[in-house]
């Protein structure tokens, strides 16, 4: 008899990478998730509650890892939570999800799990894959060497999780059932000896009271915890006593890795004749299929084609969604007009509350989007070979292979392409592409250049053949690569200048996606946003419209009034009603001159000054905080031609080539325009970015840092364009 | 020379095979392939080299591995006949 539980029972899923670990967590799980993090470290800790047989337990999902050592504190999660490590819960059961066709790999895991001295069930995947290579494993005979429960178990499908769950709850029941019979042990005496003094200096808190814990975890410090300043669960004694050991062990010429990896090798390699029966392996699959995908030419074509039909989805595909997204919010916000009475309240409703849900929900579409792509690229193998391609290029700016697509996706827009960094494993890889993703021309910026070019730059062509405008346009999406990269290089030699880690990529075999888990990742992710970085967002539209409306009745120097009496008096029919929305735009401007966001506007125009930015871009670009688009709209507003113009509105064009300096000299010259693009390429005008980064490195550090380097970047950036031009004689 | 097997993983010919000797250099590195099952003696096949990722692909106990040409001229080859 066990003695009554009072807490639910703990059960981890652990498992190589690539091994249908989360499929059959899934499917252990159900719809019912809880989405946190591990203890300390921002690492996403998934976990569902399950009911079988009249227990209650609640399942969670290790990340995947070939082995429990661990170098950075992220790595280090796998272990404290399968041999629960204060702050993590001591397990009740680990789960290792063991690929039928990597067995000997896998088993390591296995073995390295079961030392923890948690009961443990193996969950066999990929049996059928291993058939379909004339491999067979024998269960009851893997069952019988490693004596835990051994049950085989299809993702795809839902094959065995019943039975899987049957073991679960009999170990639950019955813990020894899962104690296994695999020991840990060497004849080589000086190795014992390390052992036993490292685990002398093992947490008392990390052993529960059993000594076959504290030379389980003595071995795993050996490993991980040598020269390592990255992990902060390790305790500053035990580095030293592992430092001491490995120091000693190098003197005398061992090899200390070798020998604690090997032991459990070598107990793999005898015991796997007992199980696996081997036909002559055949080619496989995908070695023919990486022979076309990694092929020099062709491979790198379909690379780009691949890439191209991504970047292209976003772009372009995304957009009717978008545009039912934006005619809901419309349509909500003449709703509310028509039942609200026009008021502050109306105002609050309609500019605030729609368009800042609105501004949340209209990057859905293409969160959606892509993570269906990066669903199937990562379930059907293909992300493994994008790093493959990409590692030389992007390594050299210290990016790893796989951010190159979210830094693809940043072209489209930079908030999925934040939250697309979690395909990164390492930290300083998801951070630093962060930190250059927003640099990338989002399609937010194009109203922007449309506006700027059209108005500023004549439609001619330069030689006779390459039309000036088309050349701007491509030349801000070179160089906002070009700075991007450059940024990158950078930052990884400063801001993230870490341990070096060397690349070991695992090209899993070709499978075929599957829909069930594409949808569900595609699920997570955007509920996520809308609940962590929509809240953010909502709260900063509304702050900038309080900004951007608030004095509400302010004095104004026109007497718009009489004007309007006058022109009541003295004009009739189209004439008449033409000067009456002409006021009433010039009215609102005014108004909108006198708010507070507007007089901020004026308050920084001595800092824009030198970049030849006047109080009214200043305005412009504190609206355009809420998206990069609505510069376009707040300069409408500003110049009194209405919010409703849009970047290819002529009215406005003629308004900004026509504004004057005091002097009379007009404001906008092309240097201005190009200033002004250089500032909106690199400047981080955009809330909702740093609301994506915020919710994914869960502190106000990174946004933070990411605003201000980017804001002095691009103040530096137009300073030596426009004062740089204007030397050189350019108007 | 040229008769001479090869002796590190980068020069392995895609398509041949040998036995793994000691992996040098940094100790994550190491520590990383012996824990996959890169030891002492176990037999591996060189796949392919990429040139666009600077990547060499090896087969190792049934799983293929990619790791980047200069770290992998610090895993050596057995001096043994191949396998």
């Amino acid at each position: 008899m066990t003695a009554t539980r009072t807490k639910t029972a703990i059960v981890n899923v652990a498992g190589n990478p690539n091994t249908g670990k989360t499929s059959i967590f899934n499917r252990l799980t159900g719809r019912n998730l809880k989405v946190g993090n591990y203890p300390g470290v921002t690492v996403e800790r998934i976990e569902g509650r399950v009911k079988s047989a009249g227990h209650e337990f609640i399942v969670c999902d290790v990340p995947g890892t070939y082995s429990l050592s661990a170098r950075t504190s992220e790595e280090a999660v796998a272990v404290a939570a399968v041999a629960g490590i204060p702050p993590n819960t001591m397990p009740d059961v680990n789960v290792v999800v063991v690929d039928a066709t990597q067995l000997s790999r896998n088993l390591y895991l296995a073995l390295q799990t079961l030392e923890t001295g948690v009961p443990m069930v193996v969950a066999l995947s990929m049996a059928d894959m291993a058939a379909r290579r004339q491999m067979r494993v024998d269960i009851a005979a893997l069952q019988e060497i490693l004596g835990v429960p051994v049950v085989a178990v299809n993702g795809v499908n839902g094959k065995g999780i019943d039975d899987l769950k049957v073991a679960i709850v009999t170990v639950l029941e019955n813990p020894q059932r899962g104690r296994g019979r695999w020991r840990w042990t060497s004849d080589n005496a000086p190795l014992k000896a390390d052992i036993e003094a490292v685990a002398a200096a093992i947490p008392a808190a990390w052993t529960h009271g059993e000594p076959q814990r504290r030379e389980a975890l003595a071995r795993w410090a050996l490993l991980s915890a040598a020269g390592s300043e990255e992990m902060e669960i390790v305790p500053t004694e035990l580095r030293a006593a592992v430092n001491e050991r490995h120091q000693l062990a190098q003197r005398d010429g061992r090899d200390l890795d070798l020998e604690l990896i090997e032991t459990r090798y070598r107990w793999i390699d005898d015991h796997i004749p007992h199980v696996l029966e081997l036909a002559a392996p055949k080619k496989r699959r995908t070695e023919k299929l990486d022979a076309i995908m990694l092929h020099p030419v062709g491979g790198f074509a379909l690379f780009l084609l691949i890439m191209g039909v991504v970047f292209q989805s976003l772009f372009s595909w995304a957009d009717p969604a978008i545009a039912v997204v934006e005619h809901g919010m419309a349509w909500l916000a003449m709703g509310i007009e028509a039942v609200v009475p026009a008021s502050l309240f109306q105002d609050f409703l309609v500019d605030g509350i729609v368009a800042g849900v609105g501004s949340v929900l209209v990057f859905l579409p293409q969160i959606l989007l892509l993570f269906f792509f990066i669903g199937l690229m990562e379930d059907s193998g293909y992300m493994a070979r994008v790093a493959f391609l990409m590692d030389r290029i992007m390594r050299s700016m210290g990016l790893h292979g796989r951010a190159f697509v979210p830094m693809l996706s940043g072209f489209a827009c930079a908030v999925p392409a934040i939250l697309a960094t979690r395909t990164l494993e390492r930290k300083r890889d998801r951070y630093l592409t962060m930190m250059v993703v927003p640099l990338m021309t989002c399609s937010a910026r194009l109203p922007v250049y449309t506006l700027i070019i059209a108005a500023l730059f004549p439609p001619t062509r330069l030689w006779g053949v390459a039309p000036v405008q088309g050349l701007l346009m491509v030349g801000m999406y070179l160089f906002s690569v070009i700075v991007a990269l450059a940024v990158a290089a950078v930052l990884s030699r400063t801001v993230f200048k870490g341990i070096d880690m060397p690349l070991i990529l695992e090209m899993p075999p070709y499978r075929r996606p599957h829909m069930h888990s594409v949808v569900r990742m595609m699920w997570m992710r955007s509920s996520m946003f809308l609940r962590e970085a929509g809240g953010v967002i909502l709260v900063c539209t509304i702050v900038l419209w309080g900004l951007l409306s608030f004095p509400r009745n302010p004095s104004l120097e026109t007497d718009y009034d009489a004007l309007q009496r006058l022109a009541t008096r003295e004009l009739q029919g189209e004439a008449h009603d033409t000067r009456l929305a002409e006021l009433k735009e010039q009215r609102e401007g005014e108004v909108f001159r006198r708010s507070y966001g507007a007089r901020m506007g004026m308050a920084i125009e001595p800092i824009l000054a030198p970049l030849g930015f006047d109080w009214k871009i200043g305005i412009g670009i504190i609206g355009a905080f809420a998206a990069r688009e609505v510069f376009v709209s707040t300069l409408g507003v500003v110049y009194g031609v209405g919010s409703e113009v849009d970047e290819s509105s002529a009215t406005l064009r003629q308004k900004i080539q026509r504004e004057t300096r005091a002097d009379g000299s007009p404001l906008y010259t092309p240097m201005v325009g190009l200033s002004l693009m250089i500032f909106f390429a690199l400047a981080c005008q955009c809330m909702s970015t740093l609301a994506a980064v915020y919710r994914e490195t869960q502190t106000w550090r990174w946004p933070v840092f990411l605003m201000v380097y980017m804001t002095v970047l691009a103040w530096v950036a137009s300073f030596a364009v426009y004062q740089g031009g204007r030397a050189l004689g350019f108007a | 020379m040229t008769s001479h097997s090869p002796r590190h993983l980068d020069a392995l010919q895609p398509g041949t095979s040998a036995r793994l000797g000691q992996i040098q250099g940094n100790a994550a590195l190491r520590r990383r392939l012996l824990e996959l099952g890169l030891l002492p003696g176990t037999p591996v096949r060189a796949v392919r080299r990429v040139v666009t990722g600077d990547l060499i692909e090896v087969e190792v106990r049934g799983c293929f591995v990619s790791l980047r040409r200069a770290e992998a001229r610090n895993v050596f080859l057995s001096p043994d006949e191949t396998p």
